[in-house]
């Protein structure tokens, strides 16, 4: 809602400056969007009144003028607008003037003639008009008056962003209302007194759908000038609340509109078939709105109909074909109530909004239908003529506007301030609200133009937002003192976060949507969750896995000239709309050097096994095992599941080389994805003793079959340790000379010691040779 | 005799000093004290000496052979000291060479920022609460007492799934879910990512929010300034910060406010919040007339813009490692 401050003030008019009105706006929930002036400044310019013009003797483009402003004698100007002429009434700025842009006026030759001031346009004034030329005013303007004052231009122009509960102050009455009730100050509304019927035309009204149109007054307005001229005065007001003035008869439902927030329709009598009814339209019936859109309507929209057809979209639009023309001679006016419960989404639904039914869905007030009309009667009578006919009125069931119990100790406890009845009941009564005290209890009654008030807690918000946010005190609360639970055998995604942080990769967020093409790429998923309305076509499905955002973020880095990429991102995924179907991942990537290029290490790319580290280390304490499977992303032969306790949490792998060539990567990633909820459960440490006694080392080299994987083999070796066998781990592969081709020798510790003694040599000896006996049977061989 | 004795130590004692290799020190050593050294030898000599000469002589060539034992140490402390010095020196390393091996990552920035958030919130018993990002109408709109074709739905422009859900507006969902699951005292912060239709250079598709949510007995509008006032001016560690609560609507609660902080060019909104709506607690089975509580939410993205001072909020989901690589203090 956009308007003149002055109007405002036309109504109520406190001792602020514009700045304190807009702060006080503001900090009553009005906020003042945006606050600016409907004119830059400038002085000492005046109307005038060309009286004679003759043209310059060394310039064609330039005119000598006789300027009369208001003085006795007239002033010598010479002038290069197009469009001077003598008896035009235009602003002159006088010898001192200063205008928008720090240009001064001063007496001056223009090609040898003195000019004694400028005839100014609107663009030089900053109060642009479109005319190429002097801004023309009217032809009564009274010579030698301060433009300002003529124009009105002292002024500011204030946007309310309005929240969409306070329809009720999307009018100048009721902003003026809410004014008054914060200030004080005494309202000065228009004076609307009943028009008398001049003759006896009526249009019978009938309330087809008595629940979403409740109210109906209309009038029929006999003989009026359409032609007629809109007064500068409204068409001022009409352009500083951002409104064109159109023509006469629908630039006075607009004012009315923004004058009192009563949404009104003109239509041309003549194409009215018969009477009105407010009624649902029926299926498929049609009708051209003023916006040209031809709509099929349903049978949930509210339409007014004469007797053949729906003539408007109920409080949304009138229809094209009965709306006001240059032929138009006799109007009938609407004036009436829709329920916000018919009106609300349908405009959205229809793909537009108008200012009524912006109005209408949030809630117009039921009890000035009846007043809107006589205003814009009175108006329509007073600036185009006509003979205006009685009022023809339909009221059914109006919304019920019960009563609400206040309770004066629930306000304290809301609001942790403890306000006297008293107080309560004078800030309800400045807002126009019934009250009445009994006990503890305040019985107030809302008015017709609140559609927010129905229960304790909006009297409440009322009381603390006249009261002041402010002034609500910054209270330390008693509240009781209790900590947190602390899971010892769980961790935190923070955890999770650092680890791979500690291994140097860079944390990265992407967004949830994705090309449906990455779905089927890098999660093999054909079904994913599909969005109705995405923003573009490339973000049009739900990600089930985090690798392609990963992976398009690389090639972002890539093209960006950086050689070295490491990023991770933990986020919900979402394998179905299903709430319990979203489940927290973690993925990784990495591509380049193992290490940052430096002095002292070598440049070897990272591979598998760097980013198994990684995935073991966020999994440490617990083991995985890692299993040869595919997955649609990765690398058949480069790629594992990462199993834990028997449950498959996630896969590690190089990228599959067909989606490298595919997206333009130079050389393949290595990328893990694993699910969070496997990663957060630790469990606790329960400590053992430190054996006292001494430990023994053995090593293993054991030679296989090329393809052979050392898990296996491990598992074997593990199943055949004995008790005191604390670790066996490899510590090295190695293939070439003094190894058959097409196997390799795997080297393993093996570490034992005894809790309660020192090993002897037989045990171990008998240990070790378990172990060989176990390995030979698995068809391993001892290196020797 | 004295005179001679005299000179052989004065012989000794510059061989010592002009060696500067410990074999010829030795070497040295057993010249004159050694077995067959000079000043062994004058001590050989005593025997064949009368008895009155034996004992001034005696005397005169022990404090000789003293003499150069005492030399002879300080001359091997000497060179073991040089010794030292010149191994030290060869083995100095350039210790302005980069350390070697591997460096941190970091988070994002809006994680640092929002791990600050629940830090504090956390400090004062806020529990971190979590919940999914496709959301049913019911946990998104209804529950939250913004019914179908209310007007505060077109406040947030809405992501809708094939099936009828939606992407959460907001982070509100979480604490329907939770109270839903759990009776007061409830404190819980809830972060997350969250979706509405919009991109610019001020708006993401995709941010994140995080809502808190107090319900107890008694607790009050007062007590919803003390909070946000104490968070914001820890959180800008500005204890002069100034803080105002504008009123606003909010379908979920009521009365409801806008935070604004004040910033070097005037006014800021930093977020929303307001008493928990009495439907919105009777939705949860939660007895409004027993309980009170408020809701409040703020931008992440927005602190952390505020926070590092980033202007471009599209930086964030770039994901570009120049950008990135700046936030490494975890």
């Amino acid at each position: 809602m956009k308007f003149s401050e002055q109007w405002l003030r036309s109504w109520v008019n406190p001792a602020l400056s514009a700045d304190e009105l807009s702060h006080l706006l503001t900090m009553a929930g009005l906020e003042v969007e945006e606050q600016e002036a409907a004119a830059p400044a400038f002085d000492n310019v005046f109307v005038a009144e060309v009286l004679s013009t003759s043209k310059h003797p060394d310039a064609d483009r330039l005119n000598i003028c006789s300027v009369n402003v208001g003085e006795a004698e007239p002033l010598q100007i010479v002038c290069g607008a197009p469009n001077v002429a003598p008896g035009l009434k235009v602003p002159c700025a006088r010898i001192g003037a200063s205008l928008p842009g720090d240009f001064q006026i001063k007496r001056a030759k223009v090609r040898g003639v003195e000019s004694f001031g400028m005839l100014c346009s609107g663009d030089e004034l900053g109060i642009p008009d479109g005319v190429d030329g002097l801004l023309v005013l009217p032809a009564d303007a009274p010579v030698g008056a301060p433009l300002r004052d003529y124009l009105q231009l002292d002024d500011q122009l204030l946007t309310l962003k309005l929240t969409p509960n306070r329809t009720d102050c999307l009018s100048i009455k009721g902003i003026a209302r809410e004014v008054a009730a914060l200030t004080g100050a005494t309202q000065t509304p228009v004076v609307i007194a009943p028009v008398a019927p001049r003759c006896d035309d009526v249009r019978s009204v009938t309330l087809g759908a008595p629940a979403a149109c409740p109210r109906y007054a209309g009038r029929v307005v006999k003989n009026v000038n359409q032609a007629a001229a809109t007064p500068d005065w409204m068409k001022q007001r009409l352009a500083r609340s951002g409104i064109r003035a159109i023509s006469a008869i629908v630039d006075i439902t607009n004012y009315v509109l923004l004058e009192l927030g009563q949404p009104m329709h003109a239509f041309d009598l003549a194409k009215l078939e018969g009477d009105i009814t407010a009624r649902l339209a029926q299926p498929g019936e049609k009708l051209t709105l003023l916006n040209d859109k031809e709509l099929t309507l349903d049978a949930d929209m509210l339409v007014i109909a004469d007797d053949k057809k729906p003539v408007a979209l109920a409080g949304i639009m009138g229809g094209a074909d009965t709306g006001v023309t240059e032929a138009t001679r006799d109007i009938f006016l609407e004036s009436a109530f829709f329920a916000p419960a018919v009106i609300a989404g349908k405009a959205r639904r229809l793909g537009f909004s108008s200012d009524s039914s912006h109005r209408f869905e949030r809630g117009v007030d039921f009890g000035n239908c009846r007043e809107a009309l006589e205003r814009a009667t009175q108006l329509v009578l007073e600036l185009c003529g006509g003979e205006a006919g009685p009022i023809v009125e339909s009221i059914a069931e109006l919304p019920a506007r019960n009563p609400v119990a206040l309770r004066v100790s629930r306000v304290a406890r809301v609001l942790g301030v403890t306000l006297p009845a008293a107080d309560i009941i004078a800030i309800l009564q400045r807002l126009g609200l019934g009250t009445e005290l009994a006990g503890d209890v305040i019985t107030v009654t809302p008015p017709s133009y609140r559609f927010d008030i129905e229960i304790e807690e909006d009297l409440i918000e009322e009381i603390a937002r006249v009261y002041g946010y402010d002034n609500v005190p910054v209270a330390a609360s008693n509240a009781k003192l209790a900590m947190l639970p602390q899971p010892g055998d769980a961790r935190g995604k923070t955890a999770l976060k650092n680890i791979l942080v500690a291994r140097d990769y860079q944390e990265a967020i992407n967004y949830a949507f994705v090309e449906e093409k990455w779905e089927a790429d890098f999660a093999g998923n054909v079904s994913p969750v599909k969005l109705i309305n995405p923003i573009a076509s490339q973000m049009s499905v739900m990600r089930s896995t985090l690798i392609g955002g990963l992976v398009a973020a690389l090639k972002h880095n890539l093209n960006r000239k950086h050689d070295r990429v490491r990023l991770f991102e933990l986020a919900r995924v979402f394998k179905s709309r299903d709430a319990a179907d979203q489940p927290e991942l973690i993925a990784g990537l990495a591509w380049g050097t193992r290490e940052a290029e430096q002095w002292g290490e070598g440049k070897e790319r990272v591979d598998f096994y760097d980013v198994k580290a990684d995935v073991e280390a966020l999994l440490a304490p617990r083991v995985a095992e890692f299993s040869r499977a595919s997955h649609p992303a990765l690398h058949p032969g480069r790629s594992a599941e990462v199993v834990l306790e028997g449950r498959a949490i996630g896969v590690i792998g190089e990228l599959h080389p067909q989606w490298v060539q595919a997206y333009e990567l130079v050389s393949a990633p290595v990328l893990f994805e694993l699910a969070v909820a496997g990663l957060v459960a630790v469990a606790k440490v329960e400590a053992k003793p430190v054996s006292k006694f001494q430990g023994v080392r053995r090593d293993l080299a054991l030679i296989v079959d090329d393809v052979v994987e050392v898990g296996s083999l491990l598992t074997t070796l593990k199943s055949a340790a004995a008790g005191f066998v604390t670790e066996i781990a490899l510590f090295d592969v190695y293939r070439g000379k003094g190894v058959v081709e097409g196997k390799k020798s795997l080297a393993f510790k093996v570490l034992m010691q005894d809790t309660h003694k020192t090993l002897t040599d037989e045990e171990v000896d008998a240990a070790v040779a378990k172990l060989v006996r176990q390995a030979e049977a698995a068809g391993a061989t001892l290196r020797v | 005799m004295a005179a001679h004795v005299q000179h052989i130590l004065d012989e000794g004692l510059a061989a010592l000093a002009a060696t500067n290799d410990p074999v010829e020190l030795e070497n040295s050593k057993a010249r004159y004290i050694g077995k067959e050294g000079a000043i062994t030898a004058l001590l050989r000599q005593l025997a064949t000496l009368p008895p009155e000469e034996k004992k001034t002589f005696g005397a005169t060539v022990n404090q000789a052979k003293q003499a150069f034992e005492a030399a002879l140490a300080a001359r091997r402390e000497e060179l073991a000291a040089e010794k030292l010095a010149r191994q030290l020196a060869a083995e100095a390393l350039d210790v302005t060479l980069p350390g070697r091996g591997r460096a941190a990552g970091g988070l994002h920035p809006v994680t640092l920022v929002q791990q600050r958030i629940e830090a504090l919130f956390r400090s004062i018993g806020f529990e971190v609460a979590d919940g999914p990002e496709i959301e049913t109408d019911f946990h998104n709109f209804e529950a939250l007492n913004i019914p179908k074709d209310h007007p505060a739905r077109a406040m947030q422009d809405t992501f809708y799934v094939e099936g009828g859900e939606v992407l959460r507006t907001h982070t509100s969902p979480i604490q329907v879910r939770y109270m839903l699951n759990n009776q007061p005292p409830i404190k819980i912060v809830a972060p997350g990512r969250v979706y509405r239709v919009d991109s610019d250079a001020t708006h993401s598709p995709m941010f994140h929010q995080m809502e808190g949510l107090w319900v107890d007995e008694g607790v009050s509008f007062a007590d919803l300034k003390s909070v946000i006032v104490d968070f914001l001016r820890n959180f800008f560690e500005d204890d002069t910060l100034q803080v105002r609560f504008r009123p606003s609507f909010f379908p979920f609660t009521e009365p409801s406010a806008e935070i604004d902080v004040m910033g070097k060019r005037g006014w800021l909104e930093v977020g929303g919040c307001g008493m928990v709506h009495p439907n919105v607690l009777r939705n949860v089975n939660i007895d409004p007339e027993k309980y009170t509580g408020f809701a409040f939410g703020i931008g992440l993205d927005r602190f952390a813009m505020l926070y590092y001072g980033v202007n471009d909020l599209r930086l964030f989901f770039e994901n570009d490692l120049s950008f990135l690589g700046q936030f490494k203090q975890a």
